[in-house]
């Protein structure tokens, strides 16, 4: 696939707009993402993060705007392109989604026995290989309901990187995770990132664990890009968004009560 | 009153688009299936597994089922043939009320609701787990590869089991019968050879099972396919699945009886 060597961006998103039915999700999202960096994407839950994904993966066309992935436009693939193009990518899902009727092994050999013609012999090393960068080669002949949920995530890593993809994406790998279990992915989020010499976007709302790793951060809001820079740079922006967020402050921008009627009107209506 | 009459309407008509749209829906994943169904033929080990998860595991509930009926059919078959002085004519009443009726049509009530269950529980639960989507990101085709597997095991198990629930009910009826009540065993077997045709009858019950097999599976995997992807939504199509494929089984039923027997 030809390179943009301009700008040696791999992921090139430009002016996209996209809605489920009635509800609009993005609204004319810009952002580029460089190879070998580690990218988060941040905001609220429902601020179209995961959207911005499954778009980048070509699961969703954009209704306005193009996706670029090393420079070719997503939307515009054959199925056949398609498929060629999610072999170079990996995909870590927010729970880990490891398919729950194969062991951890069967898991990461999955997509080796279904698009290579790789002997057993070397799947067998290979899947090792993978089980024990994320530390858990050990636990090969577990199945998926026998993990605690920090392995499981680890698992579904090892799988990601199973084919070694140029583009890894995470759609909340923190969630639901003890702070040693999260640690954990986060660095090896990073140190995969690094030693496959792929490009990693990490979709979150967990501040604090994504400042540690990440090389640039996108912080998004009611679908669309209102902040974007180092983490140095957005843990003293003073932008008021950015600052509430980034510090969890009950007060600011965003509001911390569902909008209601009048709050002592709701009280005497009860009483009447 | 005239604003109610509407809504009435409009209710009742929507009902009747909403319903027209997904058999539309169910039809075009049908044929996605069928289109989808060639990887799993060359890597038969892919079916062979969904056979011993949808087949295999159902056989005792099949089993046991298919004794019992039998062995009703014969006490309440000796009850009636007796007071006309042809209790000879036993077996022939339970092989055929088994491989012309009973057979498929209990076994595909029983398959729609161990198998058929399982299977769209297994797929909605994948979907709600984001097992297909990774799929779907990780290049491979979950039609092809979830869907299509088991389809095709679902439709080559059902007649293989209304065809032992119907050996089973036959010696179930032979137990009683024979065994039991002490109808003469010559006459027993020797009526029922010279009774049941092969097409007549065993290849129709075939044929009745097969597309039994079919319809139950179909459902099955639609309903998973299309579950809202929460407990609720799982819970639902499974649900779903054994009322639709029940109510299915039996209007099939009908109509293919109609068809096969018209007292030619």
């Amino acid at each position: 696939m030809p390179t943009n060597p301009a700008t040696d961006n791999v992921v090139e998103v430009d002016k996209v707009s996209f809605g489920y039915d009635s509800r609009q999700v993005l609204r004319g999202v810009s952002l580029a993402i460089r190879r070998g960096q580690v990218v988060a994407i941040m905001g609220l839950s429902g601020c179209g993060k995961t959207t911005l994904l499954r778009l980048i993966g070509g699961a969703l066309r954009p209704s306005q705007g193009e996706v670029r992935v090393e420079g070719r436009a997503v939307a515009g693939l054959t199925h056949e392109e398609r498929v060629a193009l999610r072999r170079k990518m990996g995909m870590l899902f927010q729970f880990g989604a490891l398919f729950t009727d194969m062991s951890c092994y069967d898991n990461v050999a999955f997509q080796m026995r279904e698009h290579t013609d790789m002997s057993e012999e070397l799947i067998d090393d290979l899947v090792l290989m993978k089980l024990q960068a994320v530390g858990l080669r050990g636990a090969h002949r577990l199945m998926p309901s026998e993990l605690s949920g920090g392995m499981a995530r680890r698992v579904a890593l090892a799988r990601t990187i199973a084919l070694d993809p140029m583009l890894i994406m995470y759609d909340e790998p923190f969630t639901g995770l003890d702070p040693v279990s999260m640690g954990v992915i986060g660095q090896l989020i990073r140190r995969l990132n690094d030693a496959l010499g792929a490009t990693s976007i990490i979709v979150t709302h967990d501040v604090a664990e994504a400042l540690k790793l990440v090389d640039y951060v996108h912080f998004m809001s009611d679908g669309v890009i209102i902040a974007q820079g180092t983490p140095e740079e957005l843990r003293t922006s003073d932008k008021p968004y950015v600052h509430q967020f980034v510090h969890g402050q009950m007060d600011g921008p965003i509001p911390f009560h569902y909008p209601a009627t009048d709050y002592a009107r709701d009280l005497y209506a009860t009483d009447a | 009153m005239k604003t109610a009459v509407i809504d009435f309407l409009e209710n009742l008509g929507g009902r009747a688009t909403s319903s027209i749209h997904r058999l539309g829906f169910a039809s075009r994943f049908l044929l996605l299936t069928l289109q989808n169904s060639g990887m799993c033929f060359r890597r038969f080990s892919l079916i062979a597994r969904e056979i011993y998860f949808a087949g295999v595991l159902s056989l005792i509930i099949i089993l046991v089922s298919g004794l019992f009926v039998g062995m009703v059919l014969g006490l309440q078959g000796y009850d009636t043939l007796v007071r006309y002085g042809s209790s000879s004519a036993l077996g022939v009443l339970v092989a055929l009320s088994l491989v012309r009726e009973l057979g498929p049509v209990v076994a595909g009530l029983l398959f729609a609701s161990r198998a058929g269950s399982a299977i769209t529980a297994e797929i909605g639960l994948m979907k709600a787990t984001e097992q297909l989507a990774a799929m779907e990101m990780m290049a491979v085709d979950p039609v092809a590869r979830v869907i299509a597997p088991r389809f095709w095991a679902g439709v080559i198990s059902m007649p293989l089991l209304a065809a032992m629930f119907s050996a089973m009910g036959v010696f179930g009826g032979y137990l009683v019968g024979v065994r039991l009540i002490g109808v003469d065993e010559g006459s027993f077997w020797s009526q029922m050879q010279d009774a049941v045709d092969f097409k007549e009858d065993i290849l129709n019950g075939v044929i009745k099972s097969v597309v039994f097999g079919i319809a139950v599976t179909w459902i099955a995997v639609f309903e998973g396919y299309d579950a809202a992807p929460t407990a609720e939504g799982v819970s639902g199509a499974t649900t779903r699945t054994v009322v639709t494929s029940s109510l299915a089984i039996l209007a099939l039923d009908f109509m293919l009886t109609a068809f096969m027997f018209r007292g030619a």
